[in-house]
């Protein structure tokens, strides 16, 4: 019965992420990839990895889709930017990316067709990572604290309001 | 004994200071320069002949070693034997008093430094050249003969036309050259010398007679020297090369450049007797080159283009003289020649001096009574030319008609030939002269030759009719050549056919008792005059054969195909970068893609290479 | 709670299908917040695999391998949005098709 959570939820994030990517509204997109997130949550949890499954859920889908969200709320891009992207979803643009896509996918299928393992069905307890991270991976989280700060510093500057001079930039 | 190099030394220095004087030198010291440098020479060579010992014995000095690359040296070194003294003569001697000559005749001209710079720089080169010890340093003054000739007949550049004579003789005579410098080419790799005597005597010992090794390398020999002096097929340069000065004709065009191919064959006189159908080429060319020169003469009415056919005629005679192995009587003929011939040319340019540069006999006329000196130089070189007896051109030319006769198998042919010959010479000559001295005036001379026109002209007609009786001191040069019995029917019908031909002029264009206008303008006569006027149409043949498909030719090449090539890289490579820069549209989606494919190609070669 | 024994391959297969969805997206949309959507779509599937291979493995690697993505994503959407923000007030416009202005 837990295998059929499992593929169900897999359905689910499959579904959600084709709707994210192909919808118009930007907010609905936004929703659809919260689902997608929720739902891999849900399998990171299934798989024994409950540590993951909790920050799936609290940093990716709730600060970094949270950031998108307030990013587009700001942004105000209306029923004109609904018709905009109807427009630019057309007919012709979706060969070469859906071709390329494909090709790759069945090469991804082929390159893991020898796999045969399958999970250990260990539950890897929060402890435990934290005891592996703050040991061999000591390094890891200071690189990633840096790179968060420099995120910080870099984000706050760019996305500063400048003096918008008169003269038209072409 | 003067060192003989001094001799070629004071004509070069001349050069060289007028040259170098750039045209700013006062003119009579131009004059003194440029003719003194050539009477000092001649002086030199006056000594030298005294002092000569005669007979087999030459003098050989070397100045230093040319080139020395592994075991080719050619030295700097000039060898004097009886051959090279006669040419040394006749050379500064005629040399000095065409120089003398030129003083009046080129005064009035604003080039007067730069024409002596020229002509002593040819006196120069041509002494070098009959001096030169070998082959290579006899190749240099060929060439530098080749140069100054090319200078004197453009010498009046501003007319486009001289330069385009100066340019056709140019051409011509290279082809010959070329020929001449594979020639030398063979004669080094196969007999390892060009010094010119030890060569003709490696060539006796290795080669047999009629060879085909030496047969090869006289005939491209010959190539040169029919270039050079204008034997049929290379001589149609010769009456273009009437453009330039009178003087510059009477020395280089009739005296001694056109010679020089003469010469050659007469200093390599051992060579050719290794190969007898060379020599006998030779003696043919020379006999259809008369032959058709002398037909031409006949209907010019331009008076230097009479005199320069009648040049290519006469050295016909010199070469047949040397393809019947008469040397020494075509050495005769050669020097007797550049004596009336620079006579007669002299004179011509005196009458086209005093006429205000008239030109066509046919506008001269009565001129015997108004310009006696010329008159009289005239009617000797005419004499000479024409072989009348007792007259120095009687001497060579019957010497010459009676070897041909001795010839076996061709032999009376060529007789025959060269009678036709002197039949027609005299008739050009005497026509010549009756035209431009009897007769009425239509023009009238403006002034009178000065002392150093007159002077030459009396000097040269001695020579013509002394010149018969020197003896040259060629004997053991060339092998020596008894006449055997000929009939005297023979001789007496050689003496005959000159005084004929004057005979038939006399009628023809004093007498009047047959008038040549009315054959002239007759259908057959008239195209036969038109055919003969144009040099039997040669040039024609020439300029359809050679000079238009060579310049159709450089025309369809001028877009130049083998650039087209590289063209076509530059092309290439562009369209490439272009191609190239096309793909850096700046759009992100691009550039994803872009990744995506190649994501895509690595993983495919991933998936084939992997177990 | 223990974990589900799932065959690995099926797991890595839907990573394997989120990224070519994500790859898709990418390639396909021209609005820039739809771009940097996919870019997360593609992360998260990354993030997928290494979990599915830590638990396979039984170790701890693979969710720390996690945690280090998460924070390159976190950083990465920062500093991206400021810089839509700052393409939205220069080009008027989110279209990344106009942005071109570095093409050769």
């Amino acid at each position: 019965m837990m295998e059929t959570l499992f593929y169900g939820a897999a359905v689910i994030a499959l579904a959600a992420t084709l709707a994210a990517l192909t919808r118009t509204n930007a907010t609905h997109a936004l929703i659809y990839m919260i689902l997608s997130l929720l739902a891999v949550a849900v399998i990171f949890f299934l798989l024994g990895a409950p540590f993951a499954a909790a920050l799936e859920v609290v940093i990716y889908a709730g600060a970094i889709m949270v950031l998108f969200v307030f990013v587009i709320m700001m942004l105000n891009l209306g029923e004109e930017g609904r018709a905009r992207e109807r427009a630019w979803l057309g007919g012709r643009s979706w060969v070469a990316p859906a071709i390329i896509a494909a090709l790759l996918l069945l090469e991804m299928v082929l390159a893991l067709s020898h796999v045969r393992d399958t999970t250990s069905g260990l539950m890897v307890a929060p402890k435990q990572v934290g005891l592996t991270l703050f040991g061999p991976y000591v390094l890891a989280v200071e690189i990633a604290s840096m790179l968060l700060l420099a995120g910080l510093v870099g984000a706050y500057h760019i996305g500063r309001r400048f003096i918008v001079r008169r003269r038209e930039h072409h | 004994m003067t060192s003989i190099w001094l001799i070629p030394l004071f004509p070069l220095l001349s050069a060289a200071v007028l040259l170098l004087s750039a045209g700013r030198m006062p003119r009579s010291l131009a004059a003194v320069m440029g003719a003194g440098s050539v009477g000092l020479a001649a002086l030199c060579v006056a000594v030298t002949a005294l002092g000569f010992p005669g007979g087999r014995e030459a003098q050989e000095v070397t100045l230093w070693t040319w080139m020395a690359v592994d075991d080719f040296t050619p030295r700097i070194a000039f060898y004097v034997d009886g051959l090279t003294l006669v040419m040394m003569s006749v050379i500064t001697g005629v040399g000095f008093l065409i120089h003398l000559y030129s003083i009046e005749f080129m005064w009035d001209d604003d080039s007067f430094c730069r024409y002596f710079a020229y002509m002593n720089l040819f006196v120069a080169s041509m002494l070098l050249l009959v001096m030169a010890d070998n082959l290579l340093l006899l190749y240099l003054g060929w060439e530098g003969v080749g140069l100054c000739s090319y200078l004197l007949i453009g010498f009046w550049y501003r007319d486009p036309a001289n330069g385009r004579a100066a340019r056709k003789a140019f051409v011509v005579t290279r082809v010959g050259d070329a020929a001449m410098a594979l020639g030398l080419l063979l004669l080094f790799t196969e007999l390892g010398t060009l010094d010119i005597q030890p060569m003709v005597a490696a060539a006796r010992e290795q080669w047999p007679v009629g060879a085909t090794l030496p047969v090869l390398a006289t005939a491209l020999l010959l190539g040169g020297a029919v270039g050079k002096s204008a034997q049929l097929p290379l001589h149609t340069w010769l009456p273009d090369a009437m453009a330039g000065p009178t003087p510059v004709s009477a020395l280089i065009h009739a005296a001694t450049m056109v010679t020089a191919g003469v010469y050659l064959i007469a200093r390599t006189s051992g060579l050719f007797l290794l190969a007898p159908a060379t020599l006998e080429a030779v003696a043919w060319i020379g006999l259809l080159t008369l032959l058709l020169a002398a037909f031409t003469a006949l209907v010019q009415t331009d008076i230097k283009r009479i005199l320069a056919y009648s040049t290519i005629s006469q050295i016909g005679y010199m070469f047949l003289a040397l393809g019947v192995s008469a040397f020494a009587s075509g050495i005769f003929h050669l020097m007797t020649h550049a004596f009336f011939k620079a006579l007669l040319f002299l004179a011509a340019g005196a009458v086209i001096h005093c006429l205000h540069h008239e030109h066509d006999i046919f506008r001269m006329g009565g001129l015997r009574t108004r310009l006696p000196v010329v008159f009289w130089s005239f009617v000797i070189g005419a004499a000479a030319l024409a072989a009348l007896p007792l007259t120095s051109g009687f001497y060579s030319k019957d010497a010459i008609l009676l070897s041909a006769w001795e010839m076996p198998g061709i032999g009376p042919w060529l007789w025959a030939g060269g009678l036709l010959g002197a039949l027609l010479t005299g008739i050009y000559s005497f026509r010549l002269v009756f035209i431009v001295f009897f007769g009425e005036a239509h023009t009238e001379p403006d002034r009178r030759p000065g002392w150093r026109i007159a002077l030459p002209l009396v000097v040269l007609c001695v020579l013509s009719i002394t010149g018969g009786w020197f003896a040259l001191p060629l004997a053991g040069i060339f092998p020596a050549r008894g006449h055997g019995e000929i009939s005297h029917a023979v001789e007496y019908i050689s003496i005959a056919t000159p005084l004929l031909g004057l005979f038939i002029a006399w009628l023809l264009y004093l007498g009047r008792r047959i008038d040549p206008a009315r054959f002239a303008e007759s259908a057959a006569g008239s195209s036969l005059r038109d055919f003969w006027f144009h040099g039997w149409r040669i040039d024609a043949l020439y300029d359809a054969l050679l000079v238009r498909p060579f310049t159709a030719l450089t025309h369809w090449w001028r877009n130049e195909p083998v650039d087209a090539l590289y063209n076509g890289l530059v092309a290439l490579s562009r369209w490439g970068h272009r191609g190239l820069a096309a793909l850096q549209t700046g759009e992100l989606r691009w550039y994803a893609t872009a990744t995506a494919f190649g994501l895509l190609l690595l993983l495919a070669v991933m998936l084939r290479n992997a177990p | 709670m223990d974990g589900l024994q799932v065959p690995l391959d099926h797991v890595l297969l839907l990573a394997a299908a989120l990224f070519s969805c994500g790859l898709m997206g990418l390639m396909l949309r021209r609005n820039i917040i739809f771009m940097l959507m996919s870019l997360e779509v593609m992360l998260n599937s990354a993030a997928l695999a290494f979990v599915a291979a830590g638990a396979a493995w039984g170790q701890a690697d693979g969710q720390i391998i996690f945690l280090i993505i998460l924070s390159v994503a976190a950083a990465e959407v920062a500093v991206g949005l400021s810089l839509v923000l700052q393409i939205q007030r220069r080009f008027r416009t989110l279209d990344m098709d106009q942005a071109n202005r570095l093409r050769g």
